[in-house]
């Protein structure tokens, strides 16, 4: 198992080198010059020269990835932010446990609704329960996550005014964004479990359980959910990764002061270094989230833990 | 595909997909939808652009069913207008990231070893970052504009077109009416396009269909974050993003913009997914 982590530990390190280059390459192609970006764009030729040299901007595209990722590497320095001058890791350090924070609400509240809902409407096929569901499912997948707290913001802040329509401090002001990057997962995961129940419900030893006598909802909660959580963990892993891109728009509506709103800000006065550190980050959480549901299919699934011995 | 042989996979698929109520209801308003767009010239009711400050803020009424917006603009007329830009850029991203992808899957697949091993990794590169990020990065590189746009969501959705036709292409490769054409000496290109691609179609019109349901979705999210569709023009995600400043008094302009972006993303989702059970009707849930 252990060396089954560290493989994909080590394999990890190619993906990074090529993310970070094209993230790199992809910024360095960017019309405008970082210097005009930092001094104005009416700063004298003698200070913009003396930027470039500083920064090394002169030297070719090579040499600066590769002092890039040396400094990376090296000292997890990965840039300093133009607008306030501080390190970018900082800067992300900072905000990030924010983003985790808004995710983890959001894959909660979608896993704690979401599956209950997807194994009754399993369980229940084509009742009425079933249909509303999965029509509910279907409105909540196809609806745009901006439009759902825009919606959230003018119902329940500015009619009720139950909740807050921005920042995240309280937990009354953690609801409605949650509820926000939540909802598409919620109708992804409700779906998946619903589809996943009824592919095992038909299995044999499910009607092997039934024939033995075994209470029904012991059969459900423990023979069938049991088998039918592996695509479902599948689901809800892939999902948490992109709740934290996801989490860009929700932050940006609901003025969440995460790693999302960072990048937002960072995009509109191009300040570079801070979205390229923001989508490496990002990338490196979501490949070891990756990780984490591999090993956690093995911690569910017998079969897949006898391969890793 | 412009033979559909009696009893051909696709003939079968068609036939299914017939008895599909969802799917059917998906493609009749697809076909509103592209007809209001087609034809927006004729059938909104105001220009797009229109200003009337008189007018502005209207709620919904008689002549301006949807009412108008901040600058007297009517909102009808500017949802029927960014139908045309949101189904343009859908289609126009995904047929991108399809003949893109479509080509580095099949060449992956068809030729394994190196070429396989290089344009995989590639891809992986390209998934290990969250697709909706990976288009924000790309259109806050290249800035806003519809091309630029059309571009990043169609870079994003490159790799999973490559994916899904390599395994398309494997699955097909070992067969033996492949190995036929190709001791009657028919050339690889031949092999790909005239045997391999039209027997994983099923599924590359099944993802195809999904996925310009998505594109539109990154789309709205691109212009309502300020990087996509720049004002004037009237683009679904854009125009909620201008609403929001008026949430307290006007709030129904908020709410048709939205409702357009998730009747189209229903249709095509509602296709997509009567699409999939048709060609697939082992795996029908």
């Amino acid at each position: 198992m252990f060396r089954y982590i560290l493989k994909r530990l080590l394999a990890l390190i190619p993906v990074l080198i090529g993310v970070s280059f094209f993230i790199f390459s992809l910024l360095a192609l960017t019309p405008g010059d970082p210097a005009n970006i930092v001094l104005g764009a009416d700063a004298d030729e003698a200070a913009i020269k003396i930027f470039r040299t500083e920064q090394g901007l002169d030297d070719p595209f090579l040499v600066r990835y590769a002092r890039f990722v040396y400094r990376a590497v090296a000292h997890g320095d990965i840039g300093r932010s133009y607008a306030t001058h501080r390190p970018v890791a900082a800067e992300i350090v900072t905000v990030f446990p924010t983003t985790v924070k808004l995710a983890s609400l959001a894959v909660l509240t979608a896993v704690v609704i979401g599956i209950p809902f997807g194994i009754i409407s399993a369980v229940k096929q084509y009742s009425v329960l079933d249909s509303v569901t999965m029509i509910l499912a279907m409105v909540g997948v196809s609806m745009p996550n901006f439009w759902i707290g825009v919606l959230l913001i003018l119902f329940f802040s500015v009619h009720l005014g139950w909740f807050p329509s921005s920042g995240f401090d309280t937990l009354s002001a953690m609801i409605l964004p949650s509820v926000t990057l939540a909802s598409n997962t919620l109708a992804i995961i409700t779906r998946m479990t619903r589809s996943s129940m009824l592919e095992v419900i038909k299995s044999d030893y499910i009607r092997t359980a039934r024939a033995k006598g075994q209470r029904e909802s012991v059969v459900i909660w423990k023979h069938a959910l049991g088998n039918a959580l592996i695509p479902i963990i599948t689901v809800v892993g892939i999902q948490f990764g992109h709740l934290l891109g996801g989490a860009i728009l929700t932050e940006s509506i609901f003025s969440v002061p995460g790693l999302g709103r960072l990048m937002v800000d960072g995009i509109k006065s191009r300040d570079y270094p801070v979205v390229q550190g923001g989508v490496l980050y990002i990338a490196l959480m979501f490949a070891l989230i990756n990780l984490l549901v591999d090993l956690l299919y093995a911690w569910v699934d017998p079969r897949i833990r006898m391969r890793y011995r | 595909m412009a033979i559909v042989r009696k009893n051909s996979n696709l003939h079968l698929a068609l036939i299914r997909l017939r008895r599909n109520r969802l799917a059917l209801l998906g493609l009749a308003v697809l076909f509103v939808l592209v007809f209001t767009a087609v034809f927006a010239d004729f059938i909104a009711p105001y220009d797009y652009a229109e200003q009337d400050l008189l007018e502005s803020f209207e709620p919904p009424s008689r002549a301006h069913w949807f009412g108008t917006d901040e600058f007297g603009r009517d909102i009808l007329s500017r949802v029927i207008y960014g139908g045309r830009i949101s189904l343009q850029v859908g289609i126009v991203a995904v047929a991108l990231a399809l003949f893109i992808g479509g080509m580095l899957g099949a060449a992956a697949g068809y030729y394994g070893g190196r070429v396989d091993e290089v344009v995989m990794r590639v891809m992986d590169i390209l998934i290990s970052v969250p697709r909706i990020l990976l288009s924000i990065a790309i259109a806050a590189v290249l800035g806003p504009g519809m091309l630029n746009l059309m571009i990043a969501i169609a870079i994003a959705a490159t790799p999973a077109f490559a994916r899904v036709i390599r395994g398309a292409v494997l699955s097909i490769i070992g067969n033996e009416y492949v190995e036929a054409a190709r001791c009657m000496g028919a050339t690889d290109t031949w092999i790909i396009v005239r045997h391999i691609l039209p027997n994983c179609m099923g599924s590359i019109i099944v993802l195809t269909t999904l996925d310009v349901a998505t594109a539109i979705l990154a789309a709205s999210s691109l212009s309502f974050l300020g990087l996509g569709i720049q004002p004037p023009y009237p683009e679904w995600g854009a125009m909620l993003s201008a609403a929001r400043g008026y949430l307290r008094d006007d709030a129904y302009m908020t709410v048709f913009p939205g409702l357009a972006i998730m009747i189209t993303i229903m249709s095509l989702n509602f296709l997509g997914d009567g699409l999939r059970d048709a060609f697939d009707p082992k795996q029908k849930r």
